[in-house]
């Protein structure tokens, strides 16, 4: 019999019960709530009378409708002034208390985006089953755990029952051999990914990220990488356990401590896919033919390489294709462009689920340190993942950095990613960002995202177009 | 949940791929706390030409002409034609609940993003897994012919066109069972208590540092 890959441990050792039907009853070990997705759930739980199964196993903290300016927050929930904002968090906090749930409230300096509070404060830790009513809890599954995004249904039967009824998927091994390039990021490799197998590549599949490429990645990289696996369509990404997970989690806040850690790390050895586990699926990408990346249209998988031309309707065999390029030249504003230089950026964001850990702040601070942002820029801002990662920036003079190029410096939220706060884009903007999502509108009516790495995003900021931050850092 | 059975209502073609949850209800509107009143701002950025706004009132907005369901013809459709990848992006169940409250009780696409797809079943929408060329097919009789309308049999798994053609699809054993009754799935699983309590006992020996009380 062939081995086990990764997620099939993780599937078994959380399976409560198998049903004839082929579904089965999946254990939940740590639920993450925030405002958006979770005050139905919390309404339902209510209408039916029901109590959460386990407190412990849930954290909460509000991050989709927080303000990012300093005067905005410097009154907590209060200061919020879209008033249906203030009205989302405002619910997540009396939820929260009536629940008996642990939140970090605006104005805790825990607080943060959910996939950044949850590995930073050690919540998330290897072996687990994680979910959250968001699409990027991938993201967890770099700590080699089961990750996943639901629906509010779904938070809400987890509050209730602690498990979810699940069908298992299929496994999908992508591996990027080798080593990679001077500043070319996890960012790059994720986007070189999507490229590669399109958006709905990893429809069906959980995807473990492998290969000396991915090994040789922080961290925050691989969180990073995690994270937009559900950009590729795979709800779950996956990364095995080895030394770097493990001295990451080491004496985290909520880290297991003492005899519980030794125990911990022991049976954390065995998160590895066994050596003659089979995939139903398996991509190679070669690490060092991959260069910064640049998204050109309307969905993550229209990206190409900073030296690529940007690629035309006309050319493409596919008729649905062609539709869709057209459809995104058009709403990207591309006519009579032919390289990404051409075009002219507007706005900067470096922040977001995906990008806003500390190492992606040094990154972008280490290219912008001495420069000045190009004066046809209208606005960049940094916004840290959470106020520890704000205040370890500030400790390390990230801030000064960032301000003194005239980039802005923010306090911590999912800000610009989705813009349900004030920060967005006008119609027609264009935006070097380093969030996950170039949807239309995703940023703003009307706005155009180009999803780039801290290092390209810094870089673009800095010449007021699409650069290769190689070039740039000679200059 | 309302159950579903059988339905027999308007299509509506909907031809772009890879249609995103932001599409199907723009982020502005996750602000509500509640599960309803999302319908007149489904698809608000395909179907209107201003930008809209939370607890707008949406009569009088100037509507995007060209957008498949603001045509006379596609008035009152409760089945949606759609292409590859349908619902992909955000996990927000926002999207099916605006596309119900808009009055669809199905969509009908070759493939579906797997968090979109899961989330319908929660609100009583059956999404439907045609072939690429049974929906292209679909896609042309609908263009085709004005009030064409389809019926959905669940319990026999099937789509028919009014010319009595028959489209075989796939559907989960539970889900089907759940649609049909229109059963709520806590209820079902807290049946289940005692299988639950059973794994947490097992594996607060082996696992114990993950039921252990946080400290604030």
């Amino acid at each position: 019999m062939a081995g086990k890959t990764l997620y099939d441990k993780l599937w078994d050792s959380h399976l409560v019960q198998q049903r004839d039907d082929g579904s089965a009853l999946i254990y939940i070990d740590l639920q993450l709530l925030h405002e958006v997705t979770s005050p139905q759930a919390f309404e339902g739980l209510r209408m039916h009378g029901r109590k959460p199964w386990r407190l412990t196993s849930s954290l909460a903290t509000p991050d989709h409708n927080v303000p990012t300016t300093v005067e905005e927050r410097k009154s907590g929930v209060n200061g919020i002034a879209d008033p249906v904002s203030k009205i989302q968090v405002t619910t997540l906090d009396d939820n929260c208390d009536e629940f008996g749930i642990t939140e970090f409230k605006m104005t805790d300096m825990r607080q943060g985006i959910v996939h950044v509070v949850g590995p930073e404060q050690g919540a998330t830790l290897p072996g687990m089953t994680v979910v959250c009513g968001d699409s990027h809890t991938s993201t967890h599954g770099a700590f080699g755990a089961l990750a996943h995004g639901i629906g509010t249904s779904e938070v809400e039967h987890v509050l209730a029952t602690q498990c979810l009824v699940q069908k298992k998927m299929k496994n999908m091994l992508v591996r990027v051999d080798g080593k990679l390039s001077p500043y070319v990021t996890a960012k790059d490799v994720v986007l070189a990914i999507i490229g590669k197998i399109g958006t709905a590549g990893g429809t069906g599949f959980a995807i473990e990220f492998g290969g000396e490429a991915i090994q040789s990645l922080s961290m925050e990289g691989r969180m990073t990488v995690c994270n937009m696996a559900i950009e590729a369509g795979a709800r779950v990404g996956l990364i095995a356990v080895d030394q770097t997970t493990i001295d990451y989690v080491a004496n985290r806040p909520y880290a297991p401590k003492g005899d519980h850690w030794k125990m911990a790390v022991e049976a954390w050895q065995d998160l590895v896919s066994d050596s003659d586990a089979e995939f139903d699926e398996v991509v190679v990408l070669n690490g060092a033919d991959i260069k910064p990346q640049v998204t050109w249209g309307t969905s993550p998988e229209m990206v190409i390489a900073i030296d690529q031309d940007i690629p035309r309707p006309e050319d493409q065999a596919d008729p649905v294709t062609r539709e869709g390029y057209a459809r995104a030249w058009k709403y990207m504003g591309l006519e009579g462009k032919k390289t990404l230089a051409d075009i002219t950026l507007d706005r900067v964001f470096i922040g977001s689920c995906t990008n806003s850990r500390i190492e992606d702040l040094r990154a972008a601070a280490d290219v912008v340190k001495g420069r000045k942002v190009a004066e046809s820029l209208k606005q960049a801002i940094v916004v840290p993942g959470s106020g520890v990662v704000k205040a370890q920036a500030e400790k390390e003079g990230l801030d000064k950095i960032f301000t003194e190029a005239g980039l802005e410096w923010r306090e911590p939220g999912c800000s610009m990613c989705l813009a349900m706060n004030a920060d967005k884009l006008g119609q027609g903007e264009h935006c070097a960002s380093t969030s996950n999502r170039n949807f239309e509108g995703r940023q703003g009516f009307g706005g155009r995202t180009h999803l780039v790495s801290p290092a390209m995003a810094a870089a673009a900021a800095i010449a007021g177009h699409f650069v290769d931050v190689n070039e740039l850092v000679k200059q | 949940m309302r159950p579903f059975t059988k339905h027999t209502g308007i299509a509506a073609p909907l031809d772009l791929a890879n249609v995103d949850t932001d599409m199907i209800i723009p982020k502005q509107f996750l602000k509500s706390i509640k599960r309803t009143g999302f319908g007149k701002n489904l698809f608000d950025e395909l179907r209107y030409e201003d930008e809209g706004q939370p607890d707008q009132d949406c009569t009088g907005r100037p509507l995007r002409k060209d957008f498949v369901l603001n045509q006379e013809r596609y008035q009152g459709a409760s089945v949606l034609l759609a292409r590859n990848n349908f619902g992909c992006g955000s996990s927000r169940e926002h999207a099916p609940w605006a596309l119900d409250d808009y009055g669809m009780r199905s969509v009908i696409a070759p493939s579906f993003a797997d968090i979109f797809y899961n989330n319908c079943f929660k609100n009583g929408l059956l999404p439907i897994v045609l072939t690429e060329a049974e929906v292209d097919q679909l896609f042309k009789d609908v263009e085709a012919n004005p009030g064409y309308e389809l019926t959905i049999d669940l319990e026999a798994q099937k789509v028919i066109s009014p010319s009595g053609a028959e489209f075989s699809f796939e559907v989960d054993a539970f889900r089907k069972h759940c649609l049909l009754n229109g059963l709520d799935d806590i209820g079902l699983t807290l049946q289940e208590a005692d299988a639950i309590e059973a794994y947490e006992e097992q594996r607060m020996k082996t696992a114990p540092w993950l039921f252990q009380a946080r400290s604030l």
